[in-house]
Order: C-alpha cells, then structure tokens, then sequence
C-alpha cells in the first residue's frame, strides 16, 4: 500500500465540504526582527491527528502556540473555532502546580471557568480515572513518577472534554517503555471523543505511530517541507511498528525530513 | 558514631574556646574591664538576670512589632504590584533607594516625629523598615516565578487576573515569601537594636540600652552578658520560624 493512501476513507469528501476546526493561513511570525515560522499552512479537520515534525528551532511549538491562540502572527491569519475550554495544550513538562493534589490540577480548567467546586471535583476524579489514576488523586506533583505527573497532565487536557488537543512534545522527558505506553493511551483516549489532535515531536517513529498525518517542517524560517499519509488503524493493533506500510512511511519522513535540513544548511550558507 | 559526633561538633568547638578564653585571662592577669573571662561573665549574667530578662523582653517586644508589621505592609503591597505592572515600575526605584539608606541615618528623625518621650515607636518603625525589604523582594520575586507554561495554561483557560493572582502567583509565591519573612525576623532584631543606639533608651531600655550602660560604666562582664542574651534571642526566633518554615514547605509540596 502506497503512504499516501489515507485510512479513514469515508466520510472524507463529506469532511472537505465544511470549514476546518483549525487552521493557519500563511502565518509568518516575527521574533525581534527575525522571522522564525513561515509563510506556513496547516488545516485541522475534525478527528485528525496530525504530527508536526522537524529539527529544533524549526518553529513547531510556535505553530501550536498558534493554533492555541496563545500567541498572535506577526503576518498571516489563525481561524480557529473552538470556544474556549475546547482547545487544551499539553506542554514538554508536566506543567502542574507543585502546592496542589493532582485532583486538583486536573480541576483547575473546569474551576477557573466557574464550575463549583463539587462538580469539579467529580469530573476531574473521573478523567483521572480515564488515565488509570484514580488512586492518585490525592498525591502531590513531587510524589508522582514522570509517567505519572504527564497522565496527571493528559487528564487536565481532557477534563474539559476539548475539540482540539495540542501536544507539544509530550513525551520527551520519558524513558522508552514509558513514552510507548502513553502514545497507545492517548490513541485509546482519542478513540473515546475524537477531538482534533496535533502532536509536536522531533523523533520520526513517535510521530508515524501517533498520527495518521505527518508533516515535515524545515527551520530558518519554519516553514512546509513534506507531508504524509499513514495508513492503518488508530488505535494502532500490535506489533504495528513491523508492518511494511510503518517502515514505508517512516522512511518516507525520515527522507524528508533529511532534505529540509539540507536545504536549510545551504541556504544558511548563502 | 558519625551522627553523634556530627551533634557534639559545635558543642565541642564553644566548650573548647571557653576553656581557652578562661585559662588565658586567669594565666594573663587580663584586667576585668578589658576581657572577662567567661566565670564572670557568667557572674554578671547570674545577678543581673531579671533586668536582663526585662530587656530582652522589651527587644523581643519592639522586634515581633515590626516584623508583624512588615509583613502586614510588605505583603499586600508586592502582590499590588504583580497585579500591576505600571505599579511595580513607580515602587520599585523609590524601594531599592530605601534598602540602600543606613537605619542610622535616618534613625534620627524617626526620633524626632516619634517624640523624644516615645523612642520606642520609632525604634519598632525604623525595625519595620529593616524587615520589609526581604519580604517585598522575596514575595515580589516569587510571584514572578511561576511557571511560564503555567502561566500559558491560565491564559488558555480564560482566566481573571485575580484567579491568576490567588491561585497561581501567590501558591507560587510562597517558599520565596516565607524565606523572606525567615530572613525578616533576625533583620527586625538588629534593626531593633541599631535603633535603639541611636534613639537611645527613654522609656524602651532593650537590649542596646544594657549594652551602652555597662560600656558607659565600663563594666565589660555585663556587655557580654547583653550580647550573650541577644545572640540566644536572635537563634532562638530563627529557629523557631525555620521550623516552621520547614513544616510549612512540607505541606505545600507534599514532601
């Protein structure tokens, strides 16, 4: 099977017709008179999994950022349809605060809009549970493992039940078994609400196993350098990472993403 | 075995100074009024001990004052500015002028506003003034360091300013803040005492008062005895609000 052939098959054409959940439209972005992303382009349709790819510095965490409205283009525009407490981002770290149980993080997007505290506290405790943490809702941040404290994190994503999760290299701090683990939780999760995801990540075999979109990015400035197709179900079956059409898409990356950084070095040499 | 001797280090080190102290001034022929030997110190802390006491408990009066003090004033006023920008800009020039201005110097007039019959206000006012700085700045400090993903995730969720304040700046601020207010207390004491050199007694007679007396009087045995009582009441206070600090921590991290 060819890597450009795309899985989800029906309902695509349906999909094309209504506009994106997301998406930038030749967005540059400027950083002290340098410009570090673009022009780039990205449409985010529901449920899709896209993975952002690339060297370090290539402007990738910008694009999230971006996609969150956490930050503005310095040309370009950002259409974004969620409401707010529909996107959630999931940052490199845990990003949890140190003085509060992890309930109480995982409440903290729900409280800040308002919910009372009861309430709250029942949903939290239940995307928790989502995570297989539900015994953990009383410890604190420095009592959890690595693991742990992402799953605490992955839950506070979740608990507003969000239309579009951004993840920004999420499992980097991890070890091996660990980050495998999670990639397989967060397919489970999405395969219970479907939000539109966009994972962030510079390792080519994490990125091909997440998503059913991979796109390669070049640094000096961010910009489009490749785009792929993953075939095969999510959540991926075992033994997934030996099939012919993962090996045929993680090379297909792997070569793009060489090119773009080739590309780069020569034009920093002009 | 290790941890034993660990204990008895410094116990070790003061019995071994004392003993010196004693046998030099015995051996020497060191007249009183120049270096006591540590019997007459311990003489003069003996007979004078009520008056003593009485002092020690008027500096530990005119400390905790100003150390609460600081804290009421410092505390309230950091977290305005990490409300507003524009706020800390005014404050922060006039603040770092200040710290750097000797409690000396301005001691005087302190003195002076106070009225001459009432030198233990400005003593308490010029110790507040001592203590506010490792507060403001320690709490000021703290509320800007909270974790700019943090900071991301308020911004995501919508949040008011005075969420962010309660709910992330101060949590965020409060080991710097307590370690300010740690630092707070032994400041308060000598700003309490410097104070009361310059003011001089009146109706206060602290610590500093006995010092200056007995240096009058030339009665070194009872100087030493002052500081001796100084340098317990100074370690004490700190001791018991590391301790608590140290409870508190544990809490707030949950180890």
């Amino acid at each position: 099977m060819s890597p450009d052939v795309h899985s989800n098959g029906s309902g695509l054409e349906d999909a094309r017709a209504i506009p994106p959940l997301a998406a930038l439209e030749r967005v540059e972005v400027d950083y002290g008179g340098r410009t570090v992303l673009g022009p780039f382009t990205l449409e985010l349709r529901e449920g899709d999994i896209t993975a952002l790819v690339g060297p370090s510095g290539c402007g990738k965490s910008t694009a999230l950022r971006l996609l969150a409205g956490l930050e503005q283009p310095t040309r370009g525009r950002v259409a974004r349809t969620p409401g707010r407490g529909e996107t959630a981002v999931v940052f490199q770290a845990p990003t949890l605060m140190p003085w509060s149980t992890a309930l109480d993080n995982v409440a903290l997007p729900l409280t800040l809009a308002g919910a009372p505290g009861a309430d709250a506290r029942s949903r939290a405790a239940q995307a928790l549970g989502r995570v297989g943490l539900e015994a953990a809702a009383r410890l604190k941040p420095t009592q959890l493992s690595g693991g742990m404290a992402m799953r605490v994190s992955l839950a506070r994503a979740l608990v507003t039940e969000p239309k579009l999760l951004l993840l920004d290299e999420p499992f980097a701090a991890l070890d091996e078994i660990t980050r495998r683990r999670l990639a397989d939780d967060v397919q489970t999760l999405w395969s219970e609400t479907r939000p539109a995801i966009v994972f962030v990540t510079h390792n080519v075999e994490e990125a091909v196993y997440m998503a059913d979109r991979v796109v390669v990015m070049r640094s000096g400035p961010g910009q489009w350098a490749g785009e792929t197709r993953i075939p095969g179900p999510v959540p991926r079956p075992a033994g997934f990472r030996l099939t012919p059409e993962f090996r045929t898409a993680a090379e297909k990356v792997s070569s793009d993403l060489e090119v773009s950084m080739s590309a780069a070095a020569r034009d920093a040499r002009l | 075995m290790n941890r034993v001797s660990l204990i008895l280090a410094p116990f070790a080190l003061i019995g071994a100074v004392l003993v010196v102290w004693q046998a030099a001034c015995r051996l020497g022929h060191v007249p009183l009024y120049l270096l006591p030997a540590p019997t007459d110190i311990a003489a003069a802390l003996y007979a004078g001990a009520p008056g003593l006491l009485s002092a020690a408990t008027n500096t530990l009066i005119m400390s905790l004052e100003a150390w609460l003090a600081a804290l009421l004033i410092a505390t309230p006023l950091a977290m305005l500015t990490g409300v507003s920008p524009l706020l800390e800009r005014a404050l922060a020039p006039v603040a770092a002028t200040l710290q750097v201005t000797p409690v000396v110097a301005i001691a005087p007039l302190f003195v002076i506003w106070a009225g001459l019959e009432h030198p233990e206000r400005a003593i308490t006012v010029l110790a507040a003034i001592v203590a506010f700085f490792p507060i403001f700045s320690g709490a000021a400090t703290g509320l800007a360091s909270a974790d700019k993903d943090l900071e991301r995730l308020f911004d995501l969720y919508g949040a008011t300013r005075w969420q962010r304040l309660t709910r992330l700046r101060a949590p965020a601020a409060t080991p710097f803040w307590l370690e300010g207010a740690k630092v707070a207390v032994g400041l308060s004491i000598v700003g309490a005492v410097v104070a009361e050199f310059v003011a001089g007694s009146g109706g206060s007679q602290g610590l500093a008062w006995r010092i200056l007396e007995s240096s009058h009087q030339l009665k070194t045995a009872d100087m030493f005895a002052a500081l001796f009582v100084l340098a317990i009441l100074g370690a004490g206070l700190n001791a018991i609000v590391r301790t608590t600090e140290r409870r508190f921590l544990k809490i707030w991290r949950g180890r």
